[in-house]
């Protein structure tokens, strides 16, 4: 079909397309990607489902506002790199949002196709240019402006850090990034698992933030190893931007919470993605034996979704996500929780655990659980659930995933006091500029959000490097009138 | 990549390296720890800091070969260097002049002990150290441990060197003898901490022991090292590793340390086996 003569109608009729996906029935078996891509011809016919609005409000539905139609017509086209080059110009990580992104909440909800039709898949659409950039090899670095002789440092190389390092970059400053594990990518390498978000891909991203010059350091917790002041007055950084993310794992404080068997999902998910636990011995980090066990989950979010996936994967008989609302309530993406659902992970909702058992020796049988029935709307507007009198029972279970959030990590606001932190201990900004209390620092991400997603983050950091380089020109403007 | 300096053997299994690690040995204080991981594929432990020189730029580090990694880290010489390292790590120890102070380490458990028995001396306390080993073969850091205190006592199980019997028979005795103790640190294997609370707790003597759970990242991230401190949750790697003993859910921490004894196993076997194919080659 010509890009150029489709008329309205016509481009109203293409449905929306498909992206092949593994089987479920095999992707259970192995950790590769459940969704394989679009092919060229299946992403040119879709991008032809956009009738290219005069006033595209799917730009205005995307945290960091990527030209969207701009870069669907030239999908329309064939001009694949183009699209790639147009992409890039507000998101260096396509390749990933286009995997992670909530797009049903944002671009795509918005999207006017969406209103009597299924909307423009914009983030399958975003993944096809990211990848094609990826697999034909022909890599598109973004031109960098001349040195401005500053330079800035990035606490954390996850989402927040990666954009905010990138877009400085871009504009010429020199940029050193601090990682406090021995991995870069921050929740991309440690959270998200291989089959959602290939490490491939993290991987060949930060490869291309490299070849921008920004450094990268490993093994460096700021707060520890060094401190933000530290950095600003010993090691001549002229801003920092802190992007840490999330903190400790909450636990629900139930009796039997220390078992043995009942593990954190950042425990679980860090064993397995970060330190490779499914390649034991190979690999040296062990994690518990799920073949032919029942492990359950406790949480309805992403990550609770990931980890009960993970767990099937390593062979658990049973899988459980364990959740005290209903489906509608859950705060994962629809397509994690469908996915879970093919995959045969039975879903216990309106349940929550009163109890863990075990035996004589602490190790893990069982959960004592009662149902749960929907009340009136709640401060979050979801209806809150009610305990179902005489409803408990006993789930036999050998491991016991909780997820249920995140904390924040303690270490910054220990060794910078005048940085102000909420109640809840996440970093207070001026949501214009993302500058912290303290001057020259920024913040950003889920140590500000408390858990969110990834293009948030992402937003933060780009947020937060415009307001960085606009305070150095401020203040080079300044120098130069004296 | 961290180099390592020097690597010696204190006793049997028991090895002492420094490694070059400039800006841990600025920071670090007594009491914290580093993050190693081996080299790629290799997990992450914690081991305690045992000193630092910030001028040379290196941390010491005191290993016994436990498991897979710590026996591959014995394996290492001078020259060699390790993948990662990272710290200092966990909160330093609570010091201040209490009065009368005793350090009791058991095991390479006295390699923990060390450094915070020096900062206890340093900051004015009458320190007196009991270091309790198998056998006189395994008594590490005797002169060390001599030179911070102003009393200074080596048990060993057998009796073939110092005080024949535990640690926890030597402090009871300093306590019979009607002494005021007003500290006791308490760094050693579980059961060995546990008895030092017990001993202290009828005399309400300020106790602390540093934890080691089986830990991940470190950083405070993935909750894997939590302990039960006071019916409350505490993570070792931001809150510790040094709690109250006399609060500590011992029972609670030995259970969980043994979560992969299985799969220890495994690893340790597949590494003897490596080694043995290695030194016939």
């Amino acid at each position: 079909m010509d890009a150029t003569k489709i008329t309205t109608k016509e481009r109203l009729a293409i449905p929306r397309q498909v992206m092949p996906a593994q089987d479920p029935t095999l992707r259970i078996g192995n950790f590769e990607e459940v969704h394989l891509g679009l092919t060229p011809e299946l992403a040119q016919m879709e991008a032809l489902r956009c009738i290219q609005c005069k006033d595209p409000v799917c730009i205005q539905g995307c945290p960091v506002n990527i030209k969207i139609d701009q870069f669907i017509k030239l999908i329309a086209e064939g001009d694949f790199l183009g699209a790639a080059r147009k992409v890039k110009e507000d998101n260096v990580l396509p390749a990933i949002c286009g995997r992670v992104c909530p797009q049903e909440d944002q671009c795509e909800k918005v999207c006017v196709i969406g209103k009597k039709r299924e909307p423009v898949a914009i983030g399958n659409l975003e993944r096809f240019v990211g990848d094609y950039e990826r697999i034909t090899g022909q890599r598109i670095d973004p031109a960098i402006a001349p040195s401005t002789g500053r330079k800035i440092a990035v606490i954390g190389s996850g989402p927040a850090g990666l954009s905010c390092a990138n877009d400085l970059a871009q504009l010429g400053h020199k940029v050193v990034v601090f990682e406090a594990l021995h991995e870069l990518g921050g929740v991309l390498m440690y959270g998200i698992p291989e089959f959602r978000l290939p490490k491939e891909i993290v991987r060949d991203e930060l490869d291309g933030l490299r070849r921008m010059g920004i450094e990268f350091r490993t093994d460096v917790v700021v707060g520890r190893t060094i401190t933000v002041d530290e950095l600003l007055e010993e090691e001549g950084f002229d801003a920092a931007f802190i992007g840490v993310g999330a903190g400790l794992p909450w636990f629900m404080g139930i009796p039997g919470e220390n078992l043995v068997g009942v593990l954190a999902a950042n425990e679980f998910l860090t064993r397995v993605n970060l330190m490779k636990a499914y390649d034991f011995p190979t690999s040296d980090t062990p994690v518990f034996d799920c073949k032919g066990k029942s492990v359950a989950v406790f949480g309805g979010g992403n990550t609770a979704m990931d980890a009960i996936r993970t767990a099937k994967r390593l062979g658990a008989e049973h899988a459980y996500i364990v959740y005290r609302r209903s489906e509608a309530e859950m705060p994962a993406r629809e397509e994690e929780i469908h996915h879970a659902q093919k995959e045969g992970i039975e879903f216990m909702l309106l349940t929550i655990p009163l109890e863990f058992i075990g035996d004589e020796k602490a190790i893990l049988t069982g959960v004592k659980c009662q149902k749960m029935e929907l009340g009136e709307p709640d401060e979050s507007g979801r209806r809150k659930p009610v305990p179902v009198e005489g409803s408990e029972f006993l789930l036999p279970i050998d491991m016991a995933i909780i997820s249920i959030g995140n904390g924040s990590n303690p270490l910054i606001k220990q060794t910078t006091p005048d940085i102000e932190v909420s109640r809840k201990d996440t970093i207070v900004v001026d949501i214009n500029t993302m500058e912290t209390s303290k001057e020259n620092v920024y913040a950003g991400g889920d140590i500000v959000t408390g858990g969110a997603t990834v293009i948030l983050a992402m937003g933060a950091g780009r947020k937060a490097a415009a307001a960085i380089n606009a305070k150095l020109a401020g203040v080079a403007q300044k120098l130069g009138e004296r | 990549m961290y180099r390592i300096v020097s690597a010696i053997f204190l006793a049997e299994n028991i090895k002492k390296f420094e490694i070059e690690a400039p800006r841990i040995a600025k920071k670090r204080k007594a009491g914290q720890f580093v993050m190693l991981r081996l080299a790629l594929n290799g997990e992450r432990f914690p081991l305690t800091i045992a000193d630092s020189d910030p001028e040379k730029g290196t941390i010491t580090i005191i290993a016994q070969g436990a498991g897979k990694s710590t026996r591959a880290l014995n394996r290492l010489e001078a020259g060699d260097a390790i993948a990662d390292v990272v710290g200092p790590l966990g909160s330093p120890s609570h010091i201040e002049n209490f009065g009368t102070a005793v350090s009791i380490g058991g095991g390479v458990g006295t390699a923990i002990a060390y450094p915070t028995a020096a900062a206890l001396k340093a900051a004015g306390n009458y320190v007196i150290t009991i270091n309790g080993a198998r056998t006189k073969e395994l008594v590490i850091l005797e002169n060390e441990m001599k030179a911070v205190s102003d009393e200074a006592y080596i048990t060993t199980d057998d009796g073939s060197y110092g005080f024949n019997g535990f640690v926890t028979q030597k402090l009871q005795e300093i306590i019979d003898s009607g002494r005021k103790i007003d500290f006791v640190l308490a760094i050693g294997p579980i059961p060995m901490m546990k008895a030092v609370a017990e001993v202290t707790r009828p005399f309400g003597i300020k106790t602390v022991v540093s934890l080691n759970p089986i830990m991940i990242d470190g950083t405070g991230m993935c909750g894997g090292c939590r302990v039960t401190v006071g019916n409350e949750i505490k993570f070792a790697c931001v809150d510790g590793p040094e709690f109250d003993a006399h609060q500590v859910d011992f029972k609670n921490l030995a259970d969980r340390n043994r979560i992969y004894l299985h799969e220890e196993k495994e690893s340790d076997e597949a590494f003897a086996h490596k080694c043995r194919m290695t030194s016939k080659a």
